[in-house]
């Protein structure tokens, strides 16, 4: 059962991330031919609507429904920039009722596109704003028109502190692909990350992609370890699937993926550290700590690289690191995702 | 009033009561008509009650007209019973002088209820220069609050607290300590960690709780403790109270009946400050109720347009409409008796609010004519929509609640008759 959102990785379940990774294998041999396109989600509509700039996320988003032959429209505006005139559910219906089959939506606080959906489903009174209690409340009110709910899917490319779904897609695809490749062995289907010792290390606390991928890793039957010092981890770990450690020398050691977080400068100002020389020095893959990863070992980053902060250059440059490979797989795994939630289930074709 | 059940504070009975002007006539059962052009009232099956008193309203005006006016928050307040609200201060401009007083009396003239401004106790609500709170005592202020904000500089607080014993007035805070709680959006926990959202932590009630006690106790004047939400600032205001502190404490109906699990579907109309808490929480603020540390239900009813709540959380106005609602989640949903729910939305506030003698009863001959007739076993819905108050942003809307108010009489006139204002 396709679910027709993508607000959470959690809403794929293990089997829905395995077939957005086999579609991806697709999509990735569909970007290597001369005419890197199919006509899969032609006459569909996708506005990509970020509120929040992240020009990487959203050119790839677009490559991806521009590969599939659906017509893209971009909205982008900060949400201070919005505030001070019409209020959100207003941008969202307008964008509606130009005739969207697709959102893609970032935002920089967490629930966004949980709303946006809400508002999507509720357009001309079909129901109340979603959710447990929410039944009737600010969503729920008015209409666009007396249309009937549209039909339109949210995808969620980012949302404050919550979640990154497609890119903890496109880490699993990465990880799974490219120790395939390495080692020649072939992971048991679907939990194709069983066994592996994946490590997060950094910024966790404000982190949409740790969320995202600590549901996705674990789903696929990875151990978790959180690596941060505890100003930077959740207020709490209540229920996570993880381990936590604040020993990055022996998590380098014992991990087959060292996954690092980008760090942001402002996180001194408010208190969270001391200084980002300390933090480097305590969390940060040097070259010296590097050597400490295993032969096999695979380093990662979502993007965009403090080269001396998080990651020393040289390492980011290393064999060991697929963060370039992990942008490439961005555009396939959109692809997959995509195609998943907003095409006929016709096979892909030439 | 025909064929109800009298409840005030001091118990209950069956009795008719006859209303003549403003005052209560007579008080018994089998009352005959009060002669020609008497109304009579069906109270068949329902509490006579006196009105009830709401300790925390935000009527909005002056200001944000487009959210509220004392017009309508006053008959959204004679809809749910009661007859007295105490307006909150933080209106543009705050009501922090003789000035602003004065207008929101004159426009409360005519109003359906008793409007009751309170003062706040610094200038602008900034937390800095002691606002004029002698000038405005004289024109009736009895409550004196920064609400919205919390009186931050612990010496302006002891002050505040030392000058208004002297008037004979009471302090009220809203205890967050702002530098943990102003980043945040809803309760701090397991549920802010997994749902992204940056959160307000308990202890910060707590901490400000326990300060604000600390200067009361230094200074031995009345404190008041707006809001209450955790059972961590509940315990401290219980172990005071029986060091004597002269404290008393209110809750609102939304944290005694919704937790933060509420806040999973990312709604604003479930942003408030302070935030809704968790399920134990709700559990010991319950218990405080029964064992008499809260004093009082009072709404913190805080109107908002559609647009301040259909925005991103982050963005999104703090705050839930309350007036319309209030008795019928106390009487329905909290498992007290009608007669406890009465002493927590009438006379304890209104003895809080220095009303009593003119609110919060009792229902007898010479008393003033301010009661509400209640049908406890009246089932309803409650739609947004069809609210009195201006704004809807209602956490309930859709619950279906057990209790409504079917008629209100303010100062010997009745303003809601069956369920409809009657202006």
């Amino acid at each position: 059962m396709t679910p027709r959102h993508l607000l959470s990785v959690a809403d794929l379940g293990l089997d829905g991330i395995d077939e957005v990774l086999r579609l991806a294998d697709t999509f990735v041999e569909v970007g290597r031919r001369p005419i890197p396109r199919v006509p899969a989600l032609r006459g569909k509509t996708i506005v990509s609507t970020f509120f929040e700039d992240s020009t990487r996320t959203r050119l790839s988003f677009e490559a991806a429904a521009k590969r599939l032959s659906a017509d893209v429209l971009t909205f982008t505006g900060s949400s201070s920039s919005l505030n001070k005139g019409e209020p959100l559910r207003d941008t969202v219906l307008t964008l509606e009722a130009m005739g969207v089959d697709a959102f893609v939506v970032r935002h920089s606080c967490a629930g966004v596109p949980a709303q946006v959906a809400g508002w999507l489903e509720s357009a001309g009174g079909a129901g109340g704003a979603g959710g447990a209690g929410g039944a009737g409340g600010a969503g729920g009110a008015g209409g666009a028109g007396g249309q009937p709910g549209s039909g339109a899917s949210v995808l969620n490319a980012g949302d404050g502190a919550h979640e990154h779904p497609t890119q903890a897609l496109l880490d699993c695809f990465t990880i799974s692909r490219e120790r395939e490749r390495r080692l020649g062995y072939s992971p048991a289907r679907p939990a194709v990350l069983s066994g592996l010792s994946i490590a997060i290390v950094g910024d966790i606390r404000h982190s949409r992609v740790a969320r995202s991928n600590v549901i996705a890793f674990s789903t696929l039957g990875a151990t978790v370890t959180l690596v941060a010092p505890p100003t930077l981890l959740p207020p709490s770990l209540e229920g996570w699937p993880v381990e936590v450690s604040h020993d990055m020398d022996a998590v380098v050691a014992k991990s087959d993926v060292v996954y690092l977080l980008r760090l942001q400068s402002e996180r001194m100002n408010e208190q969270f550290l001391p200084s980002l020389r300390e933090y480097t020095a305590t969390f940060g893959l040097t070259a010296e700590r590097a050597r400490l990863l295993g032969p096999s070992a695979l380093v990662m980053h979502p993007g965009p690289v403090r080269r001396g902060i998080e990651i020393a250059a040289e390492v980011a440059d290393s064999p060991v690191s697929v963060i370039t490979t992990q942008v490439a797989n961005g555009v396939a795994v959109r692809m997959a995702v995509l195609y998943l939630l907003l095409g006929s289930g016709a096979p892909v074709g030439a | 009033m025909r064929g109800g059940t009298v409840v005030d504070a001091s118990g209950s009975r069956r009795a008719d009561v006859l209303v003549k002007g403003e005052v209560v006539a007579a008080v018994e059962p089998g009352l005959s008509s009060g002669g020609p052009g008497t109304v009579v009232l069906d109270a068949g099956g329902c509490i006579v009650a006196p009105g009830l008193v709401d300790l925390h309203a935000h009527l909005r005006e002056p200001g944000s007209e487009e959210a509220e006016t004392i017009e309508t928050g006053a008959r959204a307040a004679a809809l749910g019973g009661y007859t007295a609200i105490v307006a909150m201060p933080n209106t543009q401009p705050a009501a922090d002088s003789a000035a602003v007083v004065r207008q929101v009396l004159d426009l409360a003239k005519g109003a359906c209820c008793d409007v009751r401004p309170a003062g706040a106790i610094t200038v602008g609500r900034e937390g800095r220069l002691l606002a004029p709170m002698a000038e405005m005592a004289a024109l009736g202020v009895r409550i004196f609050t920064d609400d919205g904000n919390c009186v931050q500089d612990a010496s302006v607080m002891r002050r505040a607290l030392e000058y208004a014993s002297g008037l004979g007035v009471v302090i009220a805070d809203h205890c967050e300590e702002p530098s943990l709680a102003s980043a945040g959006w809803m309760n701090e926990g397991e549920l802010s960690s997994l749902l992204g959202l940056p959160g307000r932590p308990a202890v910060s009630e707590e901490i400000m709780v326990r300060r604000d006690l600390a200067l009361a106790r230094l200074t031995g004047a009345r404190l008041h403790l707006l809001h209450l939400s955790s059972a961590l600032a509940l315990a401290a205001v219980r172990e005071a109270r029986a060091d004597g502190v002269a404290v008393t404490a209110e809750v609102t109906p939304h944290h005694l009946v919704l937790t933060e699990e509420a806040v999973r579907s990312y709604d604003p109309v479930f942003k408030v400050n302070p935030p809704l808490r968790t399920r134990s929480d709700l559990v010991a603020l319950l218990a405080g109720l029964v064992d008499g540390t809260i004093d009082a239900i009072a709404t913190d009813h805080a109107p908002h347009p559609p647009e301040a709540k259909q925005v991103a959380f982050s963005e999104a106005a703090p705050g839930m409409v309350g007036l319309e609602t209030a008795l019928g989640i106390a009487l329905g949903e909290l498992g007290l008796t009608a007669e406890r729910v009465l002493a927590l939305m009438s006379w304890q506030p209104a003895a809080i609010a220095g009303l009593s003698g003119s609110h919060g009863g009792p229902v007898a001959p010479g008393a003033p004519a301010n009661l509400c007739v209640i049908d406890p076993s009246r089932r309803w819905r409650v739609v947004a929509a069809a609210l009195a108050s201006r704004s809807h942003n209602t956490p309930f809307a859709g619950r279906e609640l057990t209790g409504k108010v079917r008629h209100t009489i303010f100062a010997g006139e009745p303003v809601v008759i069956a369920e409809e204002a009657q202006r």
